[in-house]
């Protein structure tokens, strides 16, 4: 008996991900960014993204398996991410993943990235098992979403998600204004450190009492963009200097409050008590510190992945596929694309019908 | 053996002997799609010819998305085989079946451009000449774009009959790279030509918000 080795490719953003797992076990969590390519144009470019993921395929598969210390011919099963993303760098990964998985004659599992974000906390040894139902707030600088889930491979419900701009956009696009460089996330935070998070009461969005009906679970930071634009521009058109330190400490507790409030707020409404954090935005201390504090609070329990396997990256994907396997799914077809808005409840893409089960020497991942 | 994989114009996938007989020739007409079909068309040609030797990658010019996924699924597939790739300028597969077409029934091919689609009112074209005694096309002037309403006097000027292409074979592509091993050429080197730096613009200044 042993769990099945999973080799992942994740492509959706900026990050080429490779990652191995054996089951629930961490092998290699490989990671290039084409961060700093970005950074001259204050986001991500998806055609710069798309060729960085083109040029660190291969050198990223070498490098996971030297690793992981495996090879190719060790992997039972090949992953991908399928979506949501960016179209022209989830192809990419897609590409890749046909590529490897007909050269090697092994099933391959075509997944959601969003999931794989929570798949994310299985791999963390020291975190004891997931338990179910728990509400996952997944956030990142492409998406931002609410999501309750029932079961990692069969049930996953969307509560809510942004309906402009992810988190992590509105980070960027803030210290854009701020005339701080990207990526804006850390930057705000080392700004937001000698600020006062009261000091301006910045709009908290979607949050009205007339939100609530139809717009509960749901996020938006465009508003919150605008209120910073124009608070600092009425400051500078008075000729008064535009206290960065308060309007980054006060910007960041506007987000960081909107997103910790409806994520507490959902725990209660379904009586759950249990929380867990993903993606990139989620090494923003303050958001770590307000979401403990808070649902310490609230008893509600909170899992925070480590923060290697927060970020997008291929080993998510690798221990969802994983997953998937032990609890007897078959392969994916060939015939998938790129969906770069696959809905969260498709947690596998274009399952066989027709395909043999997984090989009954897996054995449940452990 | 060599397999051939092309995705700069539709999707392509063949393998050939070394010598040039045709195992497997899979075509998609779909301009669209590389992504979805892929796959099969990979499947399809490997069960044909279950052990290549090399893998020849048409690296384009051709539509970044679609090209790029022809391009990272015959170096992922060479790289779980543990064979080498040949990097060929799609232009050339062209050049090269036309020159054979031609030579078929005796024709002599006066010197041509081969012509694809860039998107954003632009074409594609590379300049060819007769074939040489390695047997591959001579390309006189390499892949290079130009504004659609200013190819024709581009190659009046260049003396070069004009031949649009809509489709590339893989077979083709698996040929040139066959004869350039013989020759021990090199076609093209390893990054896709792209032929147009990423379509992008600087970060500009915020815009204003209030009046
Ligand atoms: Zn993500």
């Amino acid at each position: 008996m042993h769990a099945p080795l999973v080799l992942g490719i994740e492509t959706s953003c900026d990050e080429t991900g490779i990652g191995i797992v054996r089951g629930r076990q961490l092998l290699s969590n490989t990671i290039a960014s084409s961060m700093d390519e970005h950074a001259r144009y204050g986001g991500v470019v998806p055609e710069v993204a798309a060729r960085a993921h083109l040029e660190a395929l291969q050198p990223s598969i070498d490098a996971a398996l030297a690793e992981a210390g495996v090879t190719l011919a060790d992997l039972d099963a090949v992953a991908v991410t399928s979506g949501p993303g960016l179209a022209g760098a989830l192809m990419v990964g897609v590409g890749a993943a046909k590529g490897l998985a007909v050269a090697l004659d092994k099933p391959l599992y075509a997944v959601n990235h969003l999931v794989g974000h929570i798949a994310a906390d299985i791999l963390d040894a020291d975190a004891g098992e997931l338990e179910y139902p728990t509400v996952a707030l997944l956030v990142s600088g492409g998406h931002t979403s609410l999501l309750l889930v029932r079961d990692l491979t069969s049930d996953v419900e969307l509560l809510g998600e942004t309906m402009d701009d992810a988190a992590g956009e509105a980070f960027d696009k803030v210290a854009r204004l701020l005339k701080l460089p990207y990526p804006g996330g850390p930057e705000i935070d080392r700004a937001a450190a000698s600020g006062d998070p009261t000091a301006i009461r910045f709009p908290r969005g979607l949050s009205r009492a007339s939100d609530m009906a139809s717009h509960r679970y749901d996020f938006s930071f465009s508003g919150l963009k605008t209120a910073v634009a124009r608070w600092v521009e009425q400051h500078e058109a008075a000729g008064e200097p535009v206290p960065v330190a308060d309007v980054a400490a006060s910007f960041r507790e506007a987000v960081v409050d909107v997103l910790v409030t409806k994520a507490l707020d959902a725990c209660e409404r379904h009586g759950v008590p249990r929380l867990l954090l993903g993606g990139g935005v989620i090494a923003n201390k303050r958001l770590r510190d307000v979401a403990l504090e808070r649902a310490a609070a609230a008893g509600v329990a909170v899992r925070i992945p480590p923060l290697r396997l927060c970020t997008d990256n291929g080993a998510m994907i690798a221990a969802l596929a994983a997953e998937l396997i032990a609890s007897g799914r078959r392969p994916s077809t060939l015939a998938f694309g790129a969906d770069s808005t696959l809905p969260v409840t498709e947690i596998q893409v274009a399952e066989d019908p027709d395909a043999e089960p997984p090989a009954p020497h897996f054995g449940a991942a452990a | 053996m060599i397999l051939g994989i092309d995705t700069s114009l539709g999707t392509a996938v063949a393998a050939i002997t070394r010598d040039g007989e045709v195992l497997a020739d899979e075509q998609s007409a779909n301009p669209l799609g590389h992504a979805e079909v892929i796959g099969d068309l990979l499947r399809r040609a490997t069960s044909a010819a279950p052990a290549p030797t090399h893998v020849a990658i048409g690296m384009g010019p051709g539509p970044f998305t679609g090209l790029r996924v022809g391009i990272a699924t015959a170096r992922v597939y060479a790289l779980g085989r543990g064979v080498p790739v040949v990097p060929v300028p799609s232009h050339d597969g062209i050049a090269l079946g036309i020159l054979l077409a031609d030579a078929l029934i005796d024709v002599e091919t006066p010197r041509f451009a081969v012509v694809t689609d860039a998107r954003r009112r632009e074409f594609a074209y590379s300049v060819y000449d007769g074939i040489d005694d390695d047997g591959l096309p001579v390309r006189v002037s390499d892949a290079a774009l130009s504004p659609r309403d200013d190819l024709d006097g581009r190659l009046a000027e260049l003396g070069a009959a004009r031949v649009d292409a809509t489709s590339v074979s893989a077979a083709m592509i698996s040929l040139a790279a066959a004869r350039a091993l013989d020759a021990g050429r090199t076609l093209a080197g390893p990054e896709p030509l792209y032929l147009r730096s990423p379509d992008v613009v600087a970060a500009h200044a915020p815009k204003r918000v209030s009046g």
